[in-house]
């Protein structure tokens, strides 16, 4: 059994608008020590399933399908148990460090906050606690009692960090965490989070539109469009040779420096990512695809096989594999 | 080789009084139809730098000139230099008056500098251009019923329309989605190759330097460390600051990752000597030392060289292996 799994997860949000599908059968498992990462553009619905893993989505929200975290499903818990999960058997670190603390609180006490919640510990021992979090985060100790303003970018995304990490959770959700860092504090947050993840042998899903970032950070790679996972496998595999049109271009979006071929040639796609209120009919790719034909139009792909431990949700998949 | 469009003379900015050194002593030239990209991270006073270009920020010292016409502060020069430079913003979403349909902020430059011609042809023209096609079909929308890489394109579209010799780019497409990031930079390279404009464009992201530009100029707290032709300084960098950023680059395969350790620097605490020694894998693992260069780099600053020749660093460790 996996320590997380989703299966055939659709969550769709209600707004002035109507219905708005944001994830339309997502199914995905990890394990312990496991990395996946969840790549995808704005819309596309991977920060709805880290909300959606721990309920953390606005209660009208529709949400079919299944969340299971250790075999127990997220939907049937009590709230106590909800509670109790939340923080300990997954935790998330938040985009934006900025926004995501509280301006006029001690960081200390946004860290202690997580550790009094969920153990039977003293203040004075949960102090002790944060400041041993912050120390492994790479903050030095005696910065408990500052405020999150008195701290640069980086050591904020640290904090958060800190926080996530509070109650030891077997499932580590990271959404965007380094997103809005400079490219070398970018490197520290990220060779922290992959030495913390080898280190407790977590379950990393880590979302973020860098796939070049989640290919030297996760082993294996799962690709969103348009509220589905379109191509999923190996990272490496999926970001030198994709098999879905969409990855590939997303693909190309991180150019390698030092290739030719992308030199003085930059790669990109025609067309915006679709609204989700508004889906094209078939498959939601292919009014940007370079290769679609007429059927395309109509048919809408699932995920089929694609090599050896490989997915991908396009009918010339297999097709050219035969 | 001809007359720069633009060159920077030791080009000096600062703020709070001459607390903070935000550029510090900045000479470069930039050709028509060429692309440099400048390259730094936070605060290393790469957008000051650009700003002050367009004269946002009054200079310390030094000398700006645009197609050999100096950059003053007083409105007319300001006036008559905004129509040879433009500039393009980050966040299109910012940059553009949300109550303005995307024909008035087209028009507003045109207006602003009387421009001659026939107003929608002119408008409509720098929207198609600009990849917004059919034009009139945008005329009279607003920026929030377009997408961003749209509004990027309406920004871009407004610039242009000026015909400008040079092209200003803060981060052009760190705001937009990954996959409509190649067409933007695509559009801006088009006008390079067909109009001869040029572009400095300030970015974080090696990636898009490698993708559109000629040349690249690395900054560091203020000073230019390394300046050369693309090729050269993404392919076979000098200075161990470029070198290590490049290391970080997940792009790059192969390459040792170099992970600098603190903070990006603070302007108002320029170390003495070489301003990267603190930070410097070279200082930080005996190198320095060894090849008898240490009191070099913790006492004397320094400046590019060669002081000609295309491809120009700040290091003492480099320096010494020229000699």
């Amino acid at each position: 059994m996996s320590l997380l799994e989703v299966r055939d997860l659709h969550v769709t949000y209600r707004s002035e608008r109507g219905e708005v599908p944001a994830v339309r059968g997502v199914s995905l498992s990890l394990d312990a020590g496991e990395t996946l990462g969840l790549a995808g553009e704005s819309g596309c619905g991977k920060s709805t399933i880290a909300g959606a893993v721990l309920r953390l989505l606005p209660k009208e929200t529709k949400i079919t399908g299944q969340v299971l975290l250790d075999g127990e499903d997220v939907y049937e818990m009590k709230p106590g148990r909800l509670r109790a999960v939340r923080w300990t058997g997954a935790a998330i670190v938040f985009q934006g460090a900025l926004h995501s603390l509280n301006p006029v609180q001690r960081i200390g006490k946004q860290i202690t906050e997580a550790v009094l919640l969920h153990t039977k510990v003293s203040p004075r021992a949960a102090r002790a606690r944060a400041q041993d979090l912050l120390v492994r985060v790479g903050i030095p100790a005696d910065r408990i009692d500052r405020y999150p303003h008195q701290m640069s970018g980086g050591q904020r995304q640290r904090v958060l960090i800190a926080i996530a990490l509070a109650c030891d959770p077997h499932v580590l959700i990271a959404d965007e965490p380094t997103t809005a860092l400079d490219v070398m504090v970018q490197a520290q947050v990220l060779a922290l989070l992959e030495e913390l993840q080898r280190e407790k042998h977590l379950a990393l899903l880590f979302i973020t539109h860098d796939l070049s970032v989640l290919t030297h950070t996760c082993k294996r790679l799962a690709v969103m469009y348009a509220g589905r996972i379109v191509e999923e496998g190996p990272s490496e595999l999926v970001f030198t040779d994709p098999q879905h049109p969409y990855s590939r271009a997303l693909a190309a979006a991180f150019p390698t420096i030092g290739d030719q071929s992308s030199r003085m040639n930059p790669q990109g796609l025609a067309g915006d990512p679709p609204d989700p209120a508004s889906l094209p009919s078939g498959c939601p790719f292919h009014l940007r695809c370079a290769v679609a034909t007429p059927e395309c139009s109509s048919l809408d792909v699932e995920l089929r096989p694609a090599g050896e431990g490989r997915a991908a949700a396009c009918v010339h998949v297999g097709a050219s594999h035969v | 080789m001809s007359e720069p469009v633009l060159s920077l003379h030791n080009v000096q900015v600062q703020f709070g009084g001459g607390r903070v050194h935000a550029v510090d002593t900045v000479s470069l030239d930039v050709h028509a139809g060429e692309v440099l990209a400048l390259v730094g991270e936070s605060g290393c006073g790469k957008t000051t730098l650009i700003r002050s270009i367009i004269g946002l920020e009054p200079l310390a010292a030094g000398t700006i000139t645009v197609d050999g016409e100096k950059v003053t502060g007083n409105a007319r020069g300001l006036r008559a230099l905004r129509r040879k430079v433009q500039m393009i913003f980050q966040d299109p979403s910012g940059a553009l008056n949300p109550r303005h349909s995307i024909y008035e902020s087209v028009a507003e430059g045109l207006r602003i500098h009387k421009v001659k011609g026939h107003e929608p042809q002119l408008v409509g023209d720098a929207l198609a251009e600009a990849g917004l096609r059919p034009p009139e079909r945008f005329f009279r929308r607003f920026p929030h019923e377009v997408s961003g890489g749209q509004r990027q394109r309406v920004l871009i579209a407004g610039a242009m329309a000026l015909r400008p010799r040079l092209l200003l780019a803060d981060e052009p497409v760190a705001s937009l989605d990954a996959s409509i990031r190649g067409e933007i930079l695509a559009l801006m390279r088009s006008y390079v190759d067909r109009d001869g404009v040029s572009i400095v464009a300030v970015t974080h992201d090696l990636g898009l330097a490698w993708n559109i530009a000629d040349r690249v100029a690395v900054m560091y707290l203020g000073r230019i460390v390394e300046i050369g032709p693309a090729e050269e300084v993404l392919r076979a960098p000098q200075h161990p600051y470029t070198q290590a950023l490049l290391s970080v680059v997940p792009e790059i395969e192969g390459m040792e990752q170099q992970i600098l350790t603190g903070e990006t620097p603070d302007p108002s605490r320029v170390p003495s000597g070489c301003r990267f020694h603190p930070r410097c894998p070279l200082v930080a693992n005996g190198e320095a030392e060894r090849r008898g260069i240490i009191d070099k780099c913790r006492g004397v600053d320094l400046e590019l060289e060669p002081e000609v020749g295309e491809h120009r660093v700040a290091c003492h460790a480099v320096h010494v292996t020229r000699t």
